[in-house]
């Protein structure tokens, strides 16, 4: 349908990079979450008041002006920090791990909202009754907490999931060779923009359409024992 | 940091802070007048009227803006068709391009939005409705509308603020938005920090206004559904 001149391979590369970067981000930010979510619910002060700012501040500011202070901002912070341990060449941030840094410490706070939601959707009741029964707090997480945890957050996660995909796409402004990079490369090459962008937007069709297909399968596997009206 | 670096220039900031609040205003507004009627047409149980709106929405909401953005500036110069027609003027410029890619992008959203609410509408509203023999149009404008602009203020004030999070991108096809000046700053004088904090400054108080422009709309909008607590005091006297 489309002659992509010979950059197919290209692209398929770029959409790699898009995945491997996406897996990368959302298992940060699902640490990130898990994290957040407990500290939101702790009773330390310090602890809530860490997290509610991490939250608050991730929702009030864009994804690229985070990400640009990361690789320009981050960059230089290395590049000072550095020589005072002793280290006196000069370091480039690689971007994949500007990007994945990025996007997973954004999407840990969308996580976070997501996951707190999931774990107070638990009844208390069950968690005290684990306690009664001896169950160490590892064990209360492991057994009752997380797999009642995950039916809850399901559809939270899923669409933050879906969201994290597009958001990758801004990597390819700070010069990471992902799908986007590689379309304007080939665009810019042959001279058919409109070909590889949308070449380009296809593919993360295809990816949120098999990842909405999956989460709909992980969804009816968690509420297995949920009796539906 | 040097802040009197950013109090020098202080006026690119100001002049990114119009542009931005010009695209995210405009394409808002027309992203909703597009989005009103057409999730109306959605809910339609004509397949042929259906259809289209609903690939429509699963284009803009399935791939990133990002990329909607680039196939509209770059890509529609591909066509010689287009360059040749009346419309080159306009999508030859940067600025129309963005806030066509936006306008496009956010009225998908909202048209799903608006299309929940819709869905959501009590069954019994609409038949009282029919009952009193409204017509289609009339119940429309008069029940079902409202009550879902009501449900669907929540999740539009969340889609205000990924729009005006999402026009950050603009800077990338060379508008001077907030995002656009702080790259300016950074670039002239290579400081990141005192540019993008005071761009992401600049972000956060646009975001709590919304936040408490949303909050002051909803008083408004959900004045019914308080309780009313003035009434027994002014009964008594």
């Amino acid at each position: 349908m489309f002659n992509l001149h010979g950059y197919g391979p290209s692209i398929l590369q770029g959409t790699i990079v898009t995945i491997a970067i996406s897996l990368a981000s959302l298992a940060l930010a699902m640490l990130l979450g898990i994290g957040g979510a407990l500290s939101k619910l702790s009773s330390s002060k310090p602890l809530q008041i860490a997290s509610q700012t991490y939250t608050t501040i991730i929702r009030g500011i864009p994804d690229l002006v985070l990400m640009l202070l990361v690789f320009f901002g981050g960059q230089v912070f290395i590049n000072q920090v550095a020589p005072m341990v002793g280290y006196e060449e000069y370091i480039d941030i690689n971007p994949f791990i500007a990007g994945v840094s990025t996007i997973g410490f954004i999407f840990g706070a969308y996580m976070t909202e997501t996951f707190r939601g999931a774990i107070l959707a638990v009844p208390r009741g069950q968690l005290e009754a684990a306690y009664a029964y001896g169950m160490g707090r590892m064990k209360v997480f492991s057994r009752i907490l997380m797999p009642q945890m995950i039916r809850h957050a399901s559809p939270g996660f899923g669409n933050n999931w879906l969201v994290l995909v597009k958001t990758t796409a801004l990597v390819s402004i700070i010069g990471l060779d992902d799908m986007v990079r590689k379309a304007s490369l080939a665009a810019g090459a042959t001279r058919m923009p409109f070909t590889f962008y949308l070449v380009v937007a296809l593919n993360y069709l295809i990816i949120t359409s098999v990842s909405v297909y999956i989460l709909k399968w992980l969804e009816t596997r968690y509420s297995m024992g949920v009796i539906k009206a | 940091m040097d802040l009197s670096l950013i109090i020098e220039n202080i006026g690119i900031y100001i002049e990114g802070l119009k542009h931005t609040v010009v695209l995210v205003s405009v394409s808002l507004f027309i992203g909703l007048l597009l989005a009103i009627p057409l999730a109306v047409l959605r809910t339609s149980k004509n397949y042929f009227i259906q259809a289209p709106i609903r690939a429509y929405v699963y284009f803009f909401r399935g791939t990133p803006l990002l990329v909607q953005m680039f196939i509209v500036y770059y890509g529609f110069g591909q066509f010689e068709a287009i360059k040749a027609s009346f419309l080159w003027p306009f999508f030859k410029e940067a600025y129309f391009c963005a806030l066509f890619a936006f306008t496009l992008n956010t009225g998908a959203y909202t048209t799903e939005i608006i299309r929940g609410a819709i869905e959501a509408t009590p069954h019994g509203e609409i038949e009282a409705a029919k009952a009193t023999g409204m017509s289609r149009m009339l119940m429309l404008r008069r029940i079902i509308l409202p009550s879902a602009f009501r449900r669907a203020l929540p999740t539009y004030s969340n889609e205000i603020i990924f729009m005006l999070h999402g026009s950050s991108l603009a800077s990338v096809i060379t508008i001077i938005d907030i995002t656009g000046a702080a790259r300016i700053i950074n670039s002239r004088f290579y400081s990141p920090y005192e540019a993008f904090l005071t761009a992401a400054v600049f972000y956060m108080a646009l975001t709590f206004l919304i936040v408490f422009l949303v909050k002051k709309l909803e008083v408004r909008w959900y004045a019914h559904l308080r309780p009313q607590e003035t009434a027994t005091v002014e009964a008594r006297v």
